[in-house]
């Protein structure tokens, strides 16, 4: 059954780790969310561009996560973009959820009225102008709690990066669970861990989110 | 040699499709001329005004401003369809006003009036606050510079958006439907508010409007439109008082038995 005794022993190992699960989490959104913001701006300003973009969304969209850390992992190397696992495991997050939130974005730029686009001509504002001023902060506000969503699913998914062997929180309890043939209490606790960091952060949103519409709405 | 008028629409021709909007328009507009353009839904008369905003484009024909063409330009003693650079220097001497206010939601009614000056214009903020207070006063909304338009009523944001397109300082002030979105009770402010730009700034109005009552007292001319076409034209005392087109009779019968 449960040995506190053991718990105690593996919190300090496991909280190393959960810092990495954190820097994974965070630098991999921090690339989703400019990167999907840098692809959905693409897609406003030009078609032919957009096409492209368009078409690297669908795929990365429709292959699996894990497939996508492999690729840049193991099969880069063979064309001389050597990448370690830590960095290659958070690129390939970012490059996912990148894809998803250009979609999130789009949806944003879409439900600014055509109204907004014809006033910032009639006032002769240069498209940056106008892209940086008019349609961003009004793009941006509602589409945070779909961005705050995504933030957690991303999360939840650095699990993942166990599959090459990054040290991040599911690692190191496999790697406890394996040693010492104890896996109810890392497991548990790396579940707990993940739970209470999802319900903060889906907290955070929501508070996040009440705040921009009182400011924006 | 006459003076060039303030706009020229020289054959110019819309099409959507197989639809034309509209059909070989010639129309001048002299310098500080009201002219207003009355016709039935769908006869082309908002058109009118986007193609000149470079809202629309045009399918034929040239657009003349200021003695400038808008739609092209000239080069090597050619004239070229026009660049983006050619175009916004020409657009810079065009204001619009819109049906839908179409006020930026996220910045107050001063902010609203400073964005353009300060962006395109290279205004210091200064300035163009102060500026910007100014027009806000001419439209009688001092009290209200830092309100969002979300606390405005319609009329309130109408006026803001008239003073925000006076604030880039433009040469022609392009009125479209402007009091269709407002409740009755709030039409008189904003026509109060062109009344006044009209006898106090030397600008060259355009107007899409539906207040023959204005319009009529207002304009110095007034445009019939329909099906894509100018029907009838001239000055508002004949339009109204004695006009020559079937069409225009019927179309002002209609209009009044309905007001």
């Amino acid at each position: 059954m449960w040995d506190w005794a053991f718990t105690i022993d593996i919190l300090p190992v496991l909280a190393r780790a959960a810092v990495i699960t954190v820097q994974a989490t965070a630098i991999g959104f921090v690339i989703a969310a400019l990167l999907g913001l840098v692809l959905a701006s693409i897609r406003l300003s030009s078609p032919a561009a957009g096409l492209v973009v368009a078409i690297l969304v669908e795929l990365v969209r429709s292959t699996p996560l894990l497939i996508q850390i492999f690729f840049l992992f193991f099969v880069l190397p063979k064309v001389g973009i050597v990448l370690d696992a830590f960095t290659a495991g958070v690129l390939a997050i970012g490059l996912h959820y990148a894809a998803y939130c250009s979609e999130v974005y789009r949806a944003g730029f879409e439900n600014v009225p055509r109204g907004q686009w014809e006033a910032s001509i009639a006032l002769n504002l240069s498209p940056w102008t106008t892209f940086k001023d008019i349609i961003l902060p009004q793009a941006l506000p509602p589409v945070v709690p779909a961005l705050g969503n995504y933030l957690i699913a991303l999360f939840k998914e650095t699990p993942l990066l166990s599959a090459i062997a990054v040290v991040e929180l599911m690692q190191r309890a496999k790697i406890i669970g394996s040693e010492t043939f104890r896996y109810t209490e890392p497991v548990t606790l790396v579940g707990l861990f993940f739970l209470v960091m999802s319900l903060l952060s889906a907290g955070l949103v929501r508070v996040l989110d009440g705040w921009l519409s009182r400011r924006y709405g | 040699m006459t003076e060039m008028p303030m706009v020229r629409y020289e054959n110019v021709s819309k099409r959507y499709g197989a639809f034309t909007v509209l059909d070989n328009l010639n129309l001048d507009v002299a310098r500080g001329e009201k002219v207003s353009i009355i016709g039935p839904s769908g006869s082309g008369k908002t058109t009118v005004l986007r193609m000149l905003m470079t809202l629309e484009s045009i399918n034929g024909g040239t657009l003349w401003v200021d003695g400038e063409p808008m739609t092209h330009m000239s080069k090597n003693g050619r004239l070229v369809p026009a660049d983006a650079r050619h175009i916004r220097r020409i657009r810079a001497k065009i204001g619009m006003v819109f049906q839908s206010f179409n006020l930026f939601p996220h910045m107050t009614a001063l902010g609203n009036c400073i964005e353009a000056p300060i962006t395109v214009l290279g205004m210091g903020r200064k300035e163009a606050e102060e500026r910007a207070a100014e027009l806000l006063d001419m439209v009688g909304l001092s009290a209200k510079k830092d309100h969002y338009p979300g606390q405005l009523s319609g009329g309130q944001q109408q006026r803001v958006a008239i003073a925000r397109a006076l604030a880039m300082r433009p040469k022609i002030m392009l009125f479209d439907e402007v009091t269709s979105a407002l409740d009755p009770e709030l039409v008189g402010e904003v026509l109060q508010v062109i009344r006044r730009i009209g006898a106090e700034h030397d600008l060259t109005m355009l107007m899409v409007t539906h207040q023959m009552g204005f319009a009529k007292e207002f304009s110095d001319r007034v445009c019939f439109f329909y099906q894509g076409k100018i029907c009838e034209q001239g000055p508002p005392a004949q339009i109204f008082g004695n006009p020559q087109n079937e069409r225009t009779r019927q179309f002002l019968n209609a209009v009044l038995e309905a007001g």
